[in-house]
């Protein structure tokens, strides 16, 4: 099929960027989108102009370095996938598609359709851990965990840091992303010792650099990993507790 | 250049089962108070580099980790599905330490070091016990116990597993203990920096070289010591389950630079991988081997048959793995396995619109157990599989093909992890330590975590000890000038040449040659022609390479360039290597080498040994050195899976 | 070509608790959502009260008198209704202010326009899950705040016309929607109204952290109910004047009342 690309191009951080359009000839069904800007990268080198800067790692999902706003949904059309998982064979033959980076203060850009996600490493790095370190764990199956709480553990833990909910909130809130690490540790019985210093203290972080949510529930929509809104409940209502709790009886709940 | 080179594997004494808490016993420690005078470079931030800057930091060295990607999250450990191995024995299925110990022994055909073995199986189920305290969600029994399950045809079940995203588990475990330590201070982060040079001087490392990737400046850190924990180099390739990023560049720039990498031509062709469907294709896709439990594996018998695949009767499919291997039928291990899907291909058997793969059929299945079973125990495989292919594969049976997937080979270490180079450590899937020729399924990640949770952090305090009151060199030394203009030399180079093609095309083509002739069968012939085709290549892509833009910003086409410099190099050495190794062991299958069945030829009396192979300079090929390989306790047999 | 950094608002000093609830975003929302809840339970009470249009001029004449006696004799008259007042006024104020802040924030932390256009995104955000409800939250409670301006003036301090008599509830409404584009600013601000609880009566669940897989179901279903209530119930009003099912009457009752104070 053939293809026009709008993509934005920005040299770096401080440059103004722009829309620029390309013609995409000859492309497969069978390839994925990533491999679709492959081939229009390297006939770009070919061409002896600079190639689209984007992201990508593992091409399967999992890793979260891949992002693109494609026509206007976090990571495309398909629900459920990331940029890299999705094919061509979802487009038509004559599409004009439009590529741009994620757009939230907290993602500066770096080049092109390249952004700086390094907010969320701060955000773990606030409270976004059990403190157990290295040696000192008990055997494993002391702690008993009822399958349903780990399995809610698990669906939470699934995010793969992205970044697409905060693209696609309208408020540039990153919410979605927080409450899963948030709620990922704090429905296990590991992690109760921590838990209200985690949520207080990832929180205010993360407002630090995002928006606040006004539960639009978009961010659910795009995320890859299709990471439930219901976390982010949970975990405002974890905050709240956290700002009047009396920590010194913790102990008393674990 | 000649070197010689000192492999002393330094192996504790006592018997299999002591040697390790002999070495704990005996081994030099580092005072708490005194850590926080010791620097320490991690360079990799998957699970042995990230498990190890935490642990290091928590016990209180300041250490610095660097990693190119964004955030240490995405190192490609993320990707590994199955699960992980551990000698808990919480199945009362008749496991133990020792029988992990002797499963992984044999499993790698013989070429793996036994006491690096047995603490690696020691050490199995402290991991485990690691990872629960650090939230790591496992899959639980309806009782909230650990649940278990059966992986790569072992005979117990020890396999832990979070759904099918275990090292993403895994790995966030890890990398929110390092988040922890970077949050608090000991460790510092260098995130989107690659390790370009390792700095040697007065014979041990004392630094490394690193580049920016968004500035593009070329900077100088100087340490302790250095570990490298930069995983594997299936991307040489270029069509591998691996990330798109991965290399071998760390590795290969310590080799370079003094030290030895051992058996480089064992690497392993996973068998359920999705085919290749066009020649654009950027990586190839892994769908767990657990598919095998139910999926029937056939070839039509006719290669001219080009009939859809349900219609073709029974009695014109070749189920081939039931047939040669009828004890182990369609769960044969990954090497045997890979090869056979291998030989119908090559006998022009194979299926799909470029005949490059053969059916892996669930119809029987879904008749036996019902649609819903079947999609209970598989739909995100099955999905995954549609989503990629176009195909229902509830409908049409799946179409599925081997791909280069691990690298046991890797920088030669002895049993604490260090290198050739005094001071230079590796750990995880960049040393080659412990899987011998052939990995089981599900024990990269257990190997990785030991290295970084508990075997690294342990032995570096042997290496640091007597430099207690020694600072890390100034980077004003000219050892560290040197290298610095060595790794501008190399960017100018390539930014110069001013050709007309990517690194992508000289890649493809290089993986092209290694698959052809060092993948899954290998002979004399092939990997002579090999190495000067890889030679050809070379030289084309010093005369042909463009990168665009300025080596001062971020330039994804001079990084993939600086990658394929040194893969280049690599096929060399694996070429080499795999000549050298005239047998049929593990992952390496010497045509030469076969039974009259066609079965793997190992041949114990001549290559019970580790390959180490030192860097003879640019264009000279590596020398070989030899690590005689001992078995006390697992006396070598022939596999047999039929 | 330069590392860049997210722009990082720098933290607070918090002030001791309760206050510091109010320092925070989530906190804020809390907040918000308390106060929209409060605010719902008010609209839809005030609302049930209104229904007595439709039994009479004498029914809402008395239940005027009896929001004013309410609370006595433990406390004098009125006193309660005042302190009730404060309270509705305490969560407006709160409602709006926090509304604005966290609509502050937002803005700083969304480029809106993308250097080149007016849109955020280019190819035009497609939206899946927002819809025109959660979108237009700040204008639709722009609407009703200038409206309760209006409506106070209007019936409250009866600034909108000459006939308006203090007590005469009926009446004073009856007259009031009797002109055409009053009724119709009523009709429109209940509008608003409605989609604004359409979305804020589900949102307020998720602020308030009140999630569970048994009933989360019916989350939805509750702002449904409630939007339609106040949407049914509130335009039923100016619409059964100007169709004149309700009209005016001669408020004999106020005689009475007036009457009976004599006596007393
Ligand atoms: C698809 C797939 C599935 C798998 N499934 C399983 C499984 O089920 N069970 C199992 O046990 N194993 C599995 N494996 C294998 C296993 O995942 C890996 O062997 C293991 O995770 C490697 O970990 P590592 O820490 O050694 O390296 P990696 O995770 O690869 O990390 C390497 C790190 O080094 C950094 N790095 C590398 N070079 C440089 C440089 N020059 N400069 C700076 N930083 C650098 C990278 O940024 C990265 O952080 C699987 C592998 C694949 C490909
Ligand atoms: C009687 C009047 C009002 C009622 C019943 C009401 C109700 C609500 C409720 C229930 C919420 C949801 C809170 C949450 O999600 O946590 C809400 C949110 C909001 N309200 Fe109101 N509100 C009223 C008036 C106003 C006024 C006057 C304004 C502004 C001028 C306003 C602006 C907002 C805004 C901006 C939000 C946040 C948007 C969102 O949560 O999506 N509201 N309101
Ligand atoms: C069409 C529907 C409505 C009708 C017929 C109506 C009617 C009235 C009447 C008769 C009064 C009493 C005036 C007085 O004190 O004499 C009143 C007061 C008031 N109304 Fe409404 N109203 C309506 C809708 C609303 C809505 C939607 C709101 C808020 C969002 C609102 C807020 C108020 C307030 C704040 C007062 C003052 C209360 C007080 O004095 O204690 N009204 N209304
Ligand atoms: S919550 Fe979803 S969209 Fe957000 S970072 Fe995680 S995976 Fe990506
Ligand atoms: S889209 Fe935004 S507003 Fe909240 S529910 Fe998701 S973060
Ligand atoms: S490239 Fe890893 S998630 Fe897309």
């Amino acid at each position: 099929m053939n293809l026009t690309l709008k993509v934005w191009r920005q040299e770096s951080p401080d440059a103004a960027g722009r829309f620029e359009t390309y013609d995409a000839p000859g492309i497969k069904d069978d390839m994925s989108f990533l491999e679709m800007l492959d081939v229009v990268n390297e006939r770009l080198i070919e061409a002896g102009d600079e190639p689209i800067t984007f992201e990508s790692d593992c091409r399967e999902g999992i890793c979260g370095t891949c992002g693109l706003m494609i026509n206007g949904r976090a990571h495309g059309p398909v629900k459920g996938a990331a940029a890299c998982q999705l094919h061509m064979r979802v487009f038509n033959d004559g599409d004009m598609i439009t590529i741009e980076p994620w757009r939230a203060a907290g993602f500066p850009v770096i080049k092109d359709c390249a952004v700086d996600r390094q907010a969320f490493d701060r955000i773990v790095e606030s409270g976004g851990y059990i403190s157990a370190p290295t040696g000192a764990a008990p055997d494993a199956n002391l702690q008993l965990i009822p399958k349903d709480a780990a399995d809610a553990a698990m669906d939470a833990a699934a995010c793969i840091g992205c970044g697409a909910c905060v693209a696609a909130c309208p408020n540039s809130a990153a919410q979605l992303f927080t409450s899963a690490k948030v709620q990922h540790l704090a429905l296990l019985p590991q992690g109760q010792a921590e838990r209200y210093s985690r949520v207080k203290n990832m929180v205010d972080t993360m407002e630090s650099f995002f928006g606040s949510c006004t539960n639009h529930g978009e961010c659910e929509e795009a995320c890859p990993k299709e990471i439930s809104i219901d976390f982010i409940a949970m975990m405002n209502r974890d905050y709240v507790s956290a700002m009047g709790k009396n920590r010194k009886l913790a102990g008393q709940h674990m | 250049m000649s070197t010689t080179l000192n492999l002393d594997s330094k192996i504790p004494e006592g018997g299999i089962d002591e040697k390790w808490s002999n070495y704990l016993f005996n081994h030099k420690l580092v005072n708490p108070s005194n850590r926080r005078k010791f620097d320490i470079i991690v360079v990799g931030t998957g699970l042995a580099g990230a498990a190890a800057a935490a642990t290091l930091g928590e016990q209180g060295y300041n250490v610095k980790v660097f990693t190119y990607h964004d955030s240490p999250r995405r190192a490609h450990s993320i990707a590994a599905q199955g699960g992980i191995n551990a000698a808990k024995n919480y199945k009362n299925d008749g496991d133990s330490v020792f029988r992990l110990f002797y499963d992984t022994v044999k499993g790698g055909d013989y070429r793996s070091r036994e006491a690096n073995v047995h603490r690696l199986a020691e050490v199995s189920v402290n991991i485990i016990d690691q990872c629960a305290a650090a939230g790591v969600p496992f899959a639980r029994e309806y009782g909230g116990l650990l649940d278990n399950r059966s992986f790569g045809g072992a005979q117990v079940s020890r396999t832990f597993y979070a759904r099918g995203q275990t090292g993403q588990q895994l790995l966030l475990g890890a990398y929110q203990a390092l988040a922890r330590q970077i949050g608090s201070g000991p460790v510092e982060l260098h995130n989107r920096s690659e390790l370009l040079d390792v700095v040697v001087m007065d014979g041990a490392a004392r630094g490394v070289i690193v580049r920016d990737m968004i500035t593009g400046e070329i900077s100088a850190h100087s340490a302790h010591a250095v570990v490298l924990a930069t995983g594997g180099y299936c991307n040489v390739y270029y069509l591998a389950t691996m990330a798109k990023m991965c290399n071998v560049t760390a590795a290969w720039r310590a080799h370079r630079k003094g030290a030895a990498f051992a058996n480089p031509c064992f690497t392993q062709i996973h068998p359920t991988c999705i085919p290749q469907s066009d020649e654009f294709q950027s990586k190839l896709t892994l769908m767990s081997e657990s598919l095998r439990n139910d999926g029937r594996i056939w070839v039509p018998k006719n290669p001219d048959d080009t009939r859809a695949a349900d219609q073709i009767p029974e009695d014109e499919r070749d189920y081939y793995l039931e047939r040669i291997y009828p004890s182990f039928g369609n769960l044969a291990p990954r090497d045997v396995s890979s090869r056979a899907a291998k030989r119908a291909v090559d006998a022009g058997q194979g299926v799909g619109p470029l005949k490059n793969g053969v059916y892996l059929d669930f119809a029987d299945a879904i008749g036996r157990l019902g649609e819903n079973v079947v999609r209970d125990r598989y739909s995100n495989l099955f999905d995954m599989y549609a989503n990629i292919t176009g195909e229902n594969p509830y409908k049409t049976p799946m179409r599925i093909y081997p791909a280069p997937h691990y690298a046991m080979g890797g920088l030669w270490v002895d049993y604490e992890l260090q290198t050739t180079i005094p001071g230079l450590f590796a750990a995880g899937e960049a040393n080659f330590s412990d899987h011998g020729a052939n990995r089981l399924g599900a024990s990269a990640l257990m190997q990785g975590l030991a290295d970084g949770y508990f075997v690294l952090p342990n032995t570096i305090s042997s290496y640091l000890a007597p430099l207690l009151s020694t600072t890390p060199v100034s980077t004003d030394e000219p050892a560290f000038a040197e290298a610095i203009s060595g790794v501008e030399d190399r960017v100018n180079q390539l930014v110069s040449i001013g050709g007309t093609k990517g690194p992508d095309h000289f890649h493809r083509e290089l993986g092209r040659i290694m698959w052809n002739e060092c993948g899954m069968a290998r002979n004399e012939n092939g990997l002579q022609k090999a190495i000067s085709e890889i030679g050809a290549i070379e030289e084309e892509f010093y005369k042909d390479l463009r990168i665009p833009g300025s080596r001062y910003e971020y330039n994804q086409t001079l990084e993939k360039a600086m990658r394929v410099v040194d893969f280049f190099e690599l096929g060399k050495t694996m070429c080499q290597d795999a000549l050298d190794r005239e047998e049929s062991c593990g992952g390496h299958f010497r045509e030469e080498y076969q039974t009259d069945e066609g079965e793997a030829a190992r041949r114990d009396d001549l290559f019970s040994y580790v390959s180490a192979y030192s860097y003879e300079g640019q264009g000279e090929a590596p020398k070989l050195h030899k690590e005689h390989l001992n078995y006390e306790y697992v006396k070598p047999t022939t596999r047999s899976y039929k | 070509m330069r590392r860049p950094e997210p722009p990082r608002r720098a933290p607070r000093k918090m002030y001791p608790w309760p206050l510091n609830l109010y320092q925070t975003a989530v906190g804020k929302k809390w907040v918000m959502a308390l106060t929209g809840l409060g605010l719902i339970g008010f609209v839809l009470a005030h609302m049930a009260g209104n229904l007595k249009l439709y039994m009479g001029a004498e029914d809402i004449f008395d239940y005027g008198e009896f929001l004013k006696e309410m609370g006595s004799p433990l406390i004098p008259k009125t006193h309660l209704l005042w302190i009730l007042r404060a309270g509705l006024l305490t969560m407006f104020v709160l409602h709006i202010h926090s509304a604005y802040s966290l609509t502050r924030l937002n803005a700083a932390s969304n480029p809106k326009a993308n250097p080149t256009g007016q849109k955020r995104y280019e190819g035009g955000q497609e939206f899946a899950a927002a819809n025109f409800a959660s979108r237009s939250m700040r204008w639709t409670g722009v609407i009703i705040a200038l409206y309760v301006i209006f409506h106070l003036l209007d019936l409250t301090w009866g600034a909108t016309s000459d006939g308006w008599v203090k007590t005469d509830h009926y009446n004073n409404i009856v007259d009031s929607f009797q002109r055409v584009p009053v009724a119709i600013i009523y009709i429109v601000a209940n509008v608003a109204l409605a989609i604004h609880i359409f979305h804020g009566a589900w949102s307020m669940f998720q602020s308030l952290g009140l999630t569970s897989p048994m009933w989360n179901h019916i989350r939805r279903y509750v702002a449904y109910g409630v939007s339609a209530a106040i949407l049914i119930g509130n335009v039923s009003f100016p619409v059964a004047v100007l169709l004149g099912i309700v009209d005016h009457v001669e408020p004999t009752y106020l005689e009475e009342a007036s009457a009976l104070l004599a006596l007393i």
